[in-house]
């Protein structure tokens, strides 16, 4: 199983851990990567607001660019999902505007035909490998554990981009891995919500309260740890956590935020520290013992 | 066939507790949830409280959550929600006030709606019917579909923290005036709509899009009055240089500077913001991840920074 591969920027700055546990990850799921080094970067939608012909070529580029590869994409970010899909959604509806934005690919002997499949890590784990030959790939029980599933926007909404209709699952895919594990997924409000992440610089106090209510929300229904497949919720969900839920009178940050594929690694029996769980800000010293309990 | 329905109930002269009830009813196969509803009042609980009127998703005033979304119920078959005879569970809007059941208090989205002037601002009194050309209107088309359900307030995760914001009705509203042909007040408009609780306020949840049922897609509409605010010359706020530095970054390096991004976008003037990174900076630093000084550069940079310039150009052009 090969894929082209396409990080995103966060995994490549600010969540070099989250670079990592895939990396390490993907090897015992038998997934072959080819990194797209000459992709830029999705616009994140912001780009959009301004110029959405720019991201949309910038993004149908890295289509084309894997189509060149004969391989379909991963992804690991929920918003460099989301954007991308995006943009293919708005090219596969609309031949004239694919042909514009394939005059500007011929320019670098680029061309998109619309056939690149795009998919998450999340999405891969369920449709191209499935739960029982994953669950046979886990060498560690997490029964008992309690994981809260946060999944970002762009990898719910808008459902019609997202092939939501074809794959219903994906709506449930991260409460789907979390529980292949043993683990119990957590009921709480947020868990599709906004994280707050877009709003930080602009609106900190509204972005907080966010921050808080779903990581207190998650916490008060028994989570262990937070877990989701999107490093930009990771940025605010782990990184404001402590002054968010004192701003907001939420109690002090008690909630570790991991990626999917630390989730996975440890599933399978990788050293959580290998795997970067002690990287994050908030504390996970009394998570990876309660995990490493769980080994010996 | 019959239809399971969890319905959360709640009247404040009884108590202010909130709790769920469970019918089930005998309906026909085409039946909406809004039939099966009548139907309970009809034949089951006449205590049960719903709003609706012309049963054609026309009226806007069936509005609820439906397993957890908003939707007009009157729009929204059994069948589809649960093809296999699962329960539906159904509640009221959410970001409203209850007034008793399935019935919420619309008093805040009407003093939203009034709040963006929404009518026609002319220096003048026309003397006969002002009448624009169609062509000139047809880019309002699907924001003048909104019946004002109130289904994009319900699922605001904006308005969720904070009642103050405009909200995407309202700013859906804002937005038919602002590009309207023949109002006159556009630069105003997007003076006052630039400021807090206004367009950059919006978390681009993709919500509102996502439940509107007559896609008039709210979120796309504040985008847009963002990028014209600033073409008004609207740039005194973080959520213009947040966008400015975005798009530098890629222009420059094809990827996001994320250091860069977050200085610029707090201001480098913003002492007790830049204070508040630095702390973040600091434990970032002791957790050892940082964003490297310079980005992570795609390979053949200089084809992505091309098309960034080139695009970036006809833009300008265009306008």
């Amino acid at each position: 199983m090969k894929f082209a591969f396409y990080p995103g920027c966060v995994a490549r700055g600010a969540a070099p851990e989250l670079y990592k546990s895939t990396m390490m990850v993907v090897d015992k799921l038998g997934i072959e990567l080819e990194e797209i080094e000459k992709a830029a970067c999705t616009g994140a939608g912001v780009l959009q607001e301004k110029n959405q012909k720019l991201g949309d070529v910038l993004n149908i580029r890295t289509l084309a660019l894997a189509e060149q590869m004969g391989l379909p994409i991963m992804t690991i970010c929920s918003t460099c999902q989301g954007v991308i899909s995006q943009a293919n959604h708005r090219v596969v509806n609309d031949q004239e505007y694919l042909d514009e934005i394939n005059e500007e690919l011929a320019k670098e002997d680029l061309h998109y035909s619309g056939k690149t499949e795009v998919k998450h890590l999340l999405w891969i784990l369920l449709e191209d490998i499935g739960v029982e030959p994953l669950q046979k790939m886990f060498n560690i029980d997490l029964s008992g554990f309690n994981f809260a599933p946060f999944y970002g926007c762009y990898i719910i909404r808008p459902s019609d981009a997202l092939g939501m209709t074809k794959n219903p699952e994906r709506k449930h895919s991260l409460d789907i891995v979390i529980e292949a594990t043993g683990a119990q997924s957590t009921d709480y409000a947020g868990k599709t919500k906004c994280c707050g992440f877009p709003i930080l610089l602009i609106n900190q106090k509204n972005s907080l309260k966010m921050v808080a209510t779903h990581t207190g929300d998650a916490k008060d229904n028994g989570a262990d740890a937070m877990v989701t497949p999107c490093p930009l919720c990771h940025l605010n969900l782990d990184g404001y956590q402590a002054k968010a839920r004192k701003q907001n009178k939420r109690g002090k940050a008690d909630l570790p935020i991991l990626h999917l594929p630390q989730l996975i690694g440890m599933a399978m029996g990788l050293d959580p520290k290998e795997l970067g769980v002690n990287k994050h800000l908030v504390s996970t010293a009394n998570f990876i013992k309660s995990i490493k309990s769980k080994v010996a | 066939m019959e239809a399971l329905i969890k319905v959360k109930r709640y009247n404040p002269e009884e108590s202010e507790d909130t709790y769920f009830q469970d019918y089930s009813i005998d309906v026909a196969e085409d039946s909406t949830i809004l039939d099966s509803l009548i139907k309970i009042r009809e034949e089951q609980d006449g205590t049960l409280s719903l709003r609706c009127s012309c049963r054609a998703s026309i009226c806007g005033s069936c509005s609820m959550r439906v397993n957890g979304s908003a939707k007009l119920v009157c729009k929204t078959r059994v069948k589809e929600i649960a093809p296999d005879g699962e329960s539906i569970t159904i509640e009221p809007m959410g970001n409203f006030k209850v007034i008793k059941d399935l019935v919420t208090e619309m008093d805040s989205f009407w003093s939203k709606m009034k709040s963006v002037d929404p009518y026609v601002k002319t220096s003048f009194e026309p003397e006969a019917e002002h009448i624009a050309s169609n062509e000139s209107m047809t880019h309002l088309l699907g924001v003048m579909n909104c019946i004002m359900c109130g289904a994009c307030v319900s699922e605001c995760t904006a308005m969720e923290v904070d009642p103050t914001f405009t909200g995407p009705a309202a700013l859906a509203k804002a937005y038919r005036f602002v590009a309207d042909p023949r109002d006159e007040e556009a630069n105003s408009r997007l003076g006052k709509l630039n400021e807090n609780t206004g367009v950059w306020d919006c978390t681009r949840c993709l919500a509102c899009v996502e439940v509107c049922p007559k896609d008039v897609a709210p979120m796309e509409r504040i985008v847009k009055m963002r990028d014209l605010a600033i073409e008004e010359g609207y740039t005194n706020t973080s959520g213009y240089r947040h966008t400015e530095s975005f798009n530098d970054s890629i222009k420059k390096h094809g990827r996001l500077d994320e250091t860069r991004l977050a200085l610029e976008s707090t201001g480098l003037l913003n002492i007790s913001g830049l204070i508040d990174l630095a702390k973040i900076g600091i434990k970032s630093l002791i957790r050892g991840k940082l964003p490297p000084i310079l980005p992570h550069r795609p390979k053949d940079m200089k084809k992505v920074t091309s098309i960034a310039e080139r695009l970036d150009n006809q833009g300008k052009e265009e306008e």
